[in-house]
């Protein structure tokens, strides 16, 4: 299983866990956990990518193992420990305010 | 017991506020959706208890919400606002065209018929219908067709945020935009034209009576006369009593004819409310002081409503959407400021006291008549 951690907004707007397990099919990339996590939880469509575009928002980041993958391919496949859901993959709103 | 819920939106959640028809003690329940722009919260004429609200965040972009039992619990509906077809462009800031681009909904207006069809007002400017209670939106593109090539973002965005639906003619729906103007469809949306003649922008348009481009802020009606209707404009409020056809000023004795909102009395159709701003660029009441004005004569003179409104060091603003009446006996008038004020009348505008005073940031300000 796949373990995605949301932030709290997107957690109160799914009532969901902190961490949520994801099956995903096939290679574990972000496109394939983020179709899992909008399958499982249909409020969060449009949240985290557009709806029309399905690009990453643009103040919303892709952390895992201490690493910034936001800007990573979305197709491209995540880390093992992701993979193997030993480390989650962190959904995080960016810093943004001052 | 009859009583009032009025539904809030502000910065950071929404809020509903009930009384019984006194309006003297109110219940304050809220935040709901803590956290999230609240653009607009309105309920279905239809089903008192069915409540639409757009909820919007920098972060995560556009949600939207229904509850069916007056707000006390929420459920997600759709938030997929696709543009039909291929989106055109529309002048941008450089003068350059720019394509257009789905940012937030900034007014619902449910059916007056049916509580299924409920209809939305979006950034960049379309209006959308939705015929499932909100599951899924489609847009009236036409509106599109009607000279979008010039229509342009004013400081606020390029919004579509009135939305004026006819009670007598299901087919006839008056919108308007920022910085766009008035459009009024009568054939249920399939054709639209601007309705923006007599309106004068000699400060923000070369040519001061363009069909397109004017600054609207706001357009009321009343029930009982559809074909008049009041408009609080970017400067000027303006009076057409041809459904829009033409407008003449009836700004009067107004110490400022700038302003967002405006409203009509819900049993005195020549009785309109404003809150006139000092200015553009100074987006807070003339000499600090709160002043509602109301004129009972369809416009022209206007007499200044302060009893128990702050009259020293009053700096907030009252958005385009934050003010709205109920239909009580004695209609009560009601508006949010941007400093987190919701004040109410129960007299007409003629005292008024604070429900709330600490609220985040005001947006919107909607008032149900509960049986």
């Amino acid at each position: 299983m796949i373990r995605v951690r949301l932030p709290q907004h997107l957690r109160t707007l799914a009532r969901a866990d902190r961490e949520v397990a994801l099956e995903v099919d096939g290679p574990v990339t972000q496109s394939a956990i983020l179709d899992a996590l909008e399958a499982a939880y249909p409020m969060l469509r449009g949240t985290i990518r557009d709806n029309v575009t399905r690009q990453r928002r643009p103040l919303v980041r892709f952390f895992a193992i201490q690493q910034d993958l936001s800007h990573e391919p979305p197709d491209a496949p995540l880390p093992e420990a992701v993979a193997t859901g030993a480390e989650p993959f962190l959904i995080v709103g960016a810093m943004a305010g001052g | 017991m009859s009583g009032v819920r009025v539904l809030v939106g502000t910065r950071k959640g929404a809020f509903i506020l009930t009384s019984d028809e006194r309006r003297k003690d109110w219940h304050v329940c809220g935040p709901h959706f803590a956290g999230w722009e609240m653009y607009h919260l309105k309920g279905s004429p239809v089903d008192l208890n069915r409540l639409f609200a757009s909820q919007t965040s920098g972060w995560f972009g556009q949600t939207m919400q229904r509850s069916d039992d007056g707000g006390h619990t929420w459920e997600p509906i759709g938030n997929q606002f696709t543009y039909d077809g291929i989106p055109s462009t529309h002048q941008w800031y450089d003068g350059t065209q720019h394509p257009w681009e789905f940012a937030r909904v900034w007014h619902l207006e449910p059916s007056l018929s049916d509580p299924e069809t409920v209809y939305a007002g979006v950034e960049d400017a379309a209006l959308f219908r939705s015929s499932d209670g909100g599951q899924s939106w489609h847009e009236l593109s036409a509106l599109r067709e009607v000279k979008s090539n010039l229509w342009q973002p004013g400081a606020g965005g390029m919004c579509l945020h009135t939305i004026v639906l006819d009670p007598n003619d299901p087919d006839r729906i008056v919108v308007a935009i920022s910085a766009a103007g008035a459009f009024r469809t009568d054939d249920g949306g399939q054709t639209w034209v601007p309705i923006n003649r007599g309106l004068q922008s000699p400060y923000e348009l070369p040519d001061p009576d363009a069909d397109v481009g004017h600054c609207v802020h706001s357009v009321a009606m009343h029930p009982s006369r559809p074909n008049v209707l009041f408009m609080q404009k970017h400067w000027d409020v303006m009076r057409s009593d041809d459904a829009g056809e033409s407008w003449h000023e009836v700004s009067g004795n107004l110490p400022s004819d700038f302003g967002f909102p405006i409203a009509v009395h819900a049993h005195e159709p020549e009785t309109v409310y404003v809150v006139p701003i000092k200015s553009d660029s100074e987006h807070f009441p003339p000499d600090g002081k709160l002043r509602v004005y109301r004129s009972r004569t369809g416009g022209h003179e206007w007499e200044a409503l302060t009893d128990g409104l702050p009259q020293a060091d009053c700096y907030v603003n009252i958005l385009r959407d934050a003010m709205a009446v109920d239909s009580l006996d004695s209609c009560g008038v009601y508006f949010g400021t941007t400093g987190g004020q919701v004040y109410a009348s129960s007299d007409s505008g003629d005292t008024w006291a604070p429900i709330v005073r600490d609220l985040p940031a005001v947006l919107s300000v909607e008032v149900q008549t509960l049986p």
